[in-house]
């Protein structure tokens, strides 16, 4: 794999005001994200995974360019072309129900640079071929296919603004299993054709063990843990990463198994806690989790990329082996 | 045979219809399924499958005159549903059937608070009322283990979490110590650690009273886990049956095995994923035959005809394939 990184998100903050006083200034803030550093690689498949209001979507927002930072900085480095796009985890919702099919797939280049109706046509055909989809659907309306099709359109759409990164915000949660391979599949094979770059958001780990080369697991809108696929899962640093894999329903594997779950919700992100955010609800909290903690490398890790947000992850990842 | 007497739920070859413009939908083709007192039972299938459409059947809670009972019977604790008067259901659904939907917020309502919804349910169907309703609905909460129960009673659905919300429902399927609960896709909205704790509180609560429940899932992981047996269902019809180890370890039916095959976690990382070809049929037309056929790498000339459910060798296991039937002569 490739080393150099492709677009650096350095220190990347965001909060949302909440509730206003009789002045509109904000009484309060939601803390989305909390200092994300991250460096994409070209080529990678970078998954992104953690649980609802950890900050995965608004983190997508950030990329897209749809919600600026509050503090921090996304670079692209240079030569790089700076195109980037998403394909979103409702087909149904993402898809303009009143345009045909050729309009939807072109409309990013439809609004960058003036071509024939003619030109557009031949273009989403081509697309849409390539995605798996016949020349001759292009004239139909996103109602007339099924969730995986319209997952293709939402593909194919990306594509068409030539990107070198897309992100995929949960691309296939919305599909049944056997669409969920067909799409993936797809997705593997254009990546390899095109040479893209992904960002797959995801909350279901077995597609994310499947399909990407590196993992950054989130909490509370930080990266907790980040390294190699393979060795956050069959290793994790993290006490949460590990929570949150016990947690993940196996064939064949008993609902007892694991970690015991603790029975604390996930706390607010108004006020965020003091240290390690994740103190309140760790299994093996001691003396020092009080102090913040910082993404750091770890005693014993396999892979000089595996870094972890504890300062006891070197005797966490002792106990596994 | 299972005893008749500890049989809850009782659905025998339904077949249901949808009347439309275009033509009635054949959306369920002959489905069996029983639950068993204290039973975990899953239906697995995609979409279209039928899975929530014959569950939903279980309480009758179809919109009426919008279907058409082709044939078939349901009987729910020896009773048939299907002749029971509207006023006759009113009663049998929440006492002796409760159902726990996949989204909690739609299923609340949002303009009121908590403990006002659930004293509503329990004034209801088990006649308590003032101190003794409240007591009720506060020890329910806090079975499903919500901290502070007391405060929750008086929030608005919007104040809480999913988890929060779906456990709120959980117990409030419980209050009237139903002797089944249908749990439609009861997980599939929540993150998996959430998810965990909601079926261990299911469970734990579901064993204490011997109520039964009825597990509708597209998640095969999450049904190994949590179910005793098994239905898998394909266009609206059961293609196997049996022990959730057997049927998700030894898989007799093509569809079942192609759909293990299709789960990511089948194959190494970054390897081609096994997909099922094809598409699922449409319902509008009668099927005549296997309904997977079309799509079946082992088909033959033999499925033309329509398979029925035929066992396996193994206790209880069956499977609506002509190739099952090969193996067992």
């Amino acid at each position: 794999m490739t080393h150099s990184p492709l677009l650096v998100l350095d220190g990347v903050s965001v909060r949302f005001p909440v509730g206003m006083d009789w002045l509109g200034r904000p009484i309060a803030h939601v803390h989305a994200l909390n200092g994300v550093d991250i460096a994409v690689e070209a080529g990678e498949v970078l998954g992104v995974v953690g649980e609802s209001g950890c900050g995965k979507s608004t983190l997508a927002n950030v990329l897209t360019r749809l919600v600026k930072p509050t503090a921090g900085s996304l670079a692209w480095t240079v030569g790089a072309r700076q195109r980037l796009q998403i394909v979103f985890q409702d087909p149904q919702s993402s898809l303009d129900p009143r345009l045909p099919v050729w309009r939807i797939i072109t409309e990013p280049v439809f609004l960058r640079e003036h071509r024939t109706v003619a030109d557009l046509k031949r273009l989403a055909g081509d697309l849409a071929e390539q995605v798996g989809l016949r020349r001759e659907q292009i004239g139909r309306y996103p109602h007339e296919f099924s969730g995986g099709q319209r997952q293709r359109i939402a593909i194919a759409r990306a594509l068409s603004a030539q990107p070198d990164v897309i992100v995929l915000d949960e691309p296939t949660s919305a599909l049944d299993v056997s669409v969920q391979a067909q799409i993936l599949n797809l997705l593997a094979d254009l990546r390899r054709a095109r040479g893209l770059t992904y960002i797959l958001i995801s909350h279901n780990i077995s597609v994310v063990r499947h399909f990407c080369d590196r993992i950054a697991v989130m909490y509370l809108g930080q990266i907790v843990e980040l390294g190699p696929a393979a060795d956050v899962l069959a290793r994790p640093a993290h006490p949460y990463t590990r929570l949150l894999l016990d947690a993940v329903p196996e064939i064949g594997r008993s609902l007892d198994a694991g970690l015991a779950i603790a029975d604390t919700e996930l706390p607010s992100n108004r006020r965020l806690p003091a240290g390690c955010f994740f103190r309140d609800r760790c299994p093996f909290v001691v003396d020092g989790c009080e102090r913040p903690q910082s993404l750091a490398p770890f005693a014993g890790l396999t892979a000089d990329n595996h870094l972890a947000r504890c300062h006891r992850a070197a005797d966490l990842v002792e106990d596994i082996v | 045979m299972a005893d008749p007497s500890r049989v809850v739920l009782e659905i025998r070859n339904l077949t249901l219809r949808f009347p439309t413009y275009g033509g009635a939908v054949h959306a369920v083709n002959g489905a069996s399924i029983r639950v068993d007192a204290g039973e975990r039972v899953g239906i697995v299938g995609e979409s279209g499958s039928a899975k929530s459409v014959t569950s939903l059947m279980a309480m009758r809670l179809l919109p009426e005159g919008r279907f058409e009972v082709a044939g078939g019977s349901v009987a729910l604790c020896g009773r048939d549903i299907l002749a029971a008067s509207e006023k006759e259901m009113v009663n049998i659904r929440g006492r002796d059937v409760a159902m726990i939907f996949q989204e909690p917020l739609t299923a609340l309502n949002p303009t009121r608070r908590i403990g006002r919804q659930m004293l509503e349910v329990i004034r209801l169907h088990r006649g308590l009322s003032g101190r003794a309703a409240r007591d009720l609905a506060i020890r329910l909460l806090g079975d499903m283990r919500i901290a502070d129960p007391e405060q929750v009673f008086g929030r608005y659905p919007f104040e809480l979490s999913g988890g929060m919300r779906q456990r709120v429902l959980i117990g409030l399927a419980f209050s009237c110590e139903p002797k089944l609960i249908v749990a439609d896709e009861a997980t599939t909205a929540l993150d998996v650690t959430v998810q965990r704790q909601v079926l261990h509180l299911l469970r734990a609560k579901a064993n204490s009273l011997g109520t039964a429940i009825l597990f509708i899932t597209h998640d095969l992981a999450v049904a190994s886990q949590f179910c005793d047996r098994l239905y898998v269902m394909y266009a609206g019809a059961v293609v196997e049956e049996g022990p959730t180890a057997e049927v998700l370890g030894a898989p007799a039916h093509p569809y079942t095995q192609a759909l293990l095959d299709a789960l990511p976690e089948r194959a190494a990382p970054g390897e081609r994923l096994r997909s099922i070809a094809g598409s699922v049929p449409d319902l509008t037309a009668e099927l005549s035959g296997c309904a997977f056929a079309p799509r079946c790498a082992q088909a033959s000339a033999v499925c033309e005809r329509r398979p029925a459910l035929i066992p396996t060798g193994s206790d209880g296991h069956r499977a609506a394939c002509w190739l099952a039937a090969k193996a067992v002569q």
